[in-house]
């Protein structure tokens, strides 16, 4: 397998490399180690550059205006993106424009008139409500909210947690039990507007992510019409299923752009700090760090391409994003561990962003599937069918 | 889970403040009256996190605070974001000296 990127791939990523580095890093000096937002005046004129650049909206089909880039040249973006202090959940700030919700491509023409064109135009914002309580690893079973149908409407009632974004939103994805006896064929996935009354967003989830929070909501009778069910009834499951399945990707190969930052800050770090008269560089235990940190990161590479390119020639590639999520987000987080050991003292403060790295690559081993299903996943695909 | 700041309120006088620990976290300024009037955070460019930020806001307190509260917190950004959300949910609106600046983005919270 050739995973040598394209000549055209080459000059994206320089592109995209260059951006990171005198746009996004330099700016970082003046902000706090943990924000995640820049100021309007600056996101104003990175987004005005991104545009220029012809890279806005990077994860929008061409029909809709994006700038149609195939997966693997995405990967090789995000790879590239995620080179900077907020890069794991926030990569360049947000000005390549939002991801949005990708669920909303198959959307009813009505729908998309309602929620997908004031998004691609960002007139507002959606949330993606999965999990819950009583679990996020096995959605299907899990899923304790319930819609209920009322003539024409539904009604729901329930409750979401490590929600990202609901209470900034206009509108959500939520994923309700419709038949209670069905396990994953009883799911419907609705659209929900925040502004409706039973909608409420009751607390702050605080975690490692100290950037960046989550969201606890709770939904108390609130109605929402036949016209706002995405896809049918009874059969949200997949359309959650396909965004995790396909999200994981960029996801492991944003951790792959922090350990490679990581890396580099590890060597340039051990080259000019001296111990005992000579540089760390020289130290066999200090090598032996930076090679396991090079063998980490190459491999998630490798890995997270063979899933990119197998989902770009249209084979399944389920096992092949199961193990790239898995081994990129572990690996990631050694990587940065081994590199905080290289530092020493200093690479435990929140001078260097080490420290923000080490917290949230913790999260990436849970998010987006834990690392445990993932293994059942790549189980499953290599045993042959379903087990219990 | 209490998630207002509820702590008693000191007065903001330099000889109390001085005493403080220099970490990170949030804090709220409030006038004579109890009525707060600015929600902020010591982050981690701060000098001496809560003591430095609060000793630098005694020099000359927004809106005629006259008393604080403060609540060393690691996780400084995301409370100092709740702390807002929750006064715009139980005031209908930001402090005074937070509306002068106020943060990009900020959400809607209902809490019960």
């Amino acid at each position: 397998m050739n995973f040598e990127p394209t000549e055209q791939q080459k000059l994206i990523v320089e592109q995209i490399r260059r951006f990171v580095r005198e746009e996004i890093v330099p700016l970082e000096d003046k902000l706090d180690p943990d924000a995640s937002e820049i100021p309007p005046e600056d996101f104003s004129r990175l987004s005005g550059k991104v545009k220029d650049m012809g890279f806005w909206g990077l994860d929008i089909p061409v029909e809709y205006g994006g700038p149609g880039i195939d997966l693997v040249t995405r990967t090789l973006i995000a790879i590239e993106m995620s080179q900077h202090r907020a890069g794991l959940y926030v990569p360049c700030y947000g000005v390549f424009g939002t991801m949005g919700l990708a669920q909303l491509f198959e959307a009813t023409e009505d729908q998309k008139e309602r929620y997908l064109k004031p998004v691609l135009r960002g007139e507002k914002r959606g949330f993606f409500g999965l999990t819950e309580p009583s679990g996020g690893s096995d959605p299907a079973r899990a899923i304790q909210t319930r819609a209920v149908r009322d003539g024409d409407d539904w009604i729901i009632n329930g409750s979401k947690i490590f929600i990202s974004g609901a209470d900034k939103a206009q509108f959500g994805l939520i994923f309700a039990r419709t038949d209670p006896d069905k396990g994953r064929g009883g799911v419907t996935c609705f659209i929900v507007d925040t502004d409706m009354p039973g909608f409420h967003v009751r607390r702050v989830v605080h975690t490692l992510r100290s950037s960046n929070y989550a969201t606890e909501l709770q939904l108390e009778d609130l109605r929402i019409p036949q016209a706002n069910v995405l896809g049918e009834v009874n059969r949200g499951f997949a359309i959650a299923n396909d965004r995790l399945t396909r999200q994981r990707i960029p996801y492991a190969a944003a951790c792959i752009g922090v350990a490679i930052r990581a890396q580099a800050m590890a060597i340039e770090y051990a080259k000019q700090r001296e111990t005992f008269g000579a540089p760390l560089a020289t130290r066999q235990l200090i090598q032996s760090m930076i090679i396991d940190n090079e063998l980490d990161i190459r491999t998630s590479r490798w890995m997270t391409l063979d899933a990119a390119h197998k989902a770009e020639r249209g084979e399944p590639f389920r096992m092949e994003a199961g193990m790239a999520k898995l081994l990129a987000t572990e690996a990631g987080g050694r990587v940065v561990d081994r590199s905080m050991q290289v530092h020493g003292g200093i690479g435990m403060t929140k001078d260097l962003p080490l420290e923000r790295w080490y917290r949230e690559m913790r999260i990436r081993r849970v998010g987006e599937g834990p690392n445990e299903v993932q293994r059942l996943i790549i189980a499953r695909d290599l045993l042959g069918g379903s087990f219990k | 889970m209490a998630i207002r700041m509820t702590k008693p309120w000191q007065p903001l006088d330099r000889t109390i403040i001085v005493a403080l620990p220099g970490q990170l976290g949030v804090y709220e300024l409030a006038n004579a009256t109890g009525q707060t009037v600015a929600i902020g955070f010591a982050g981690g460019r701060s000098l001496f996190g809560l003591r430095s930020e609060l000793l630098a806001i005694a020099d000359s307190p927004p809106h005629d605070a006259t008393q604080y509260r403060c609540e060393i917190n690691m996780q400084y950004q995301t409370r100092y974001r709740e702390l807002l959300m929750l006064h715009v949910a139980d005031h209908g609106a930001l402090p005074l000296h937070n509306r002068d600046n106020p943060p990009i983005n900020l959400g809607r919270l209902r809490p019960l």
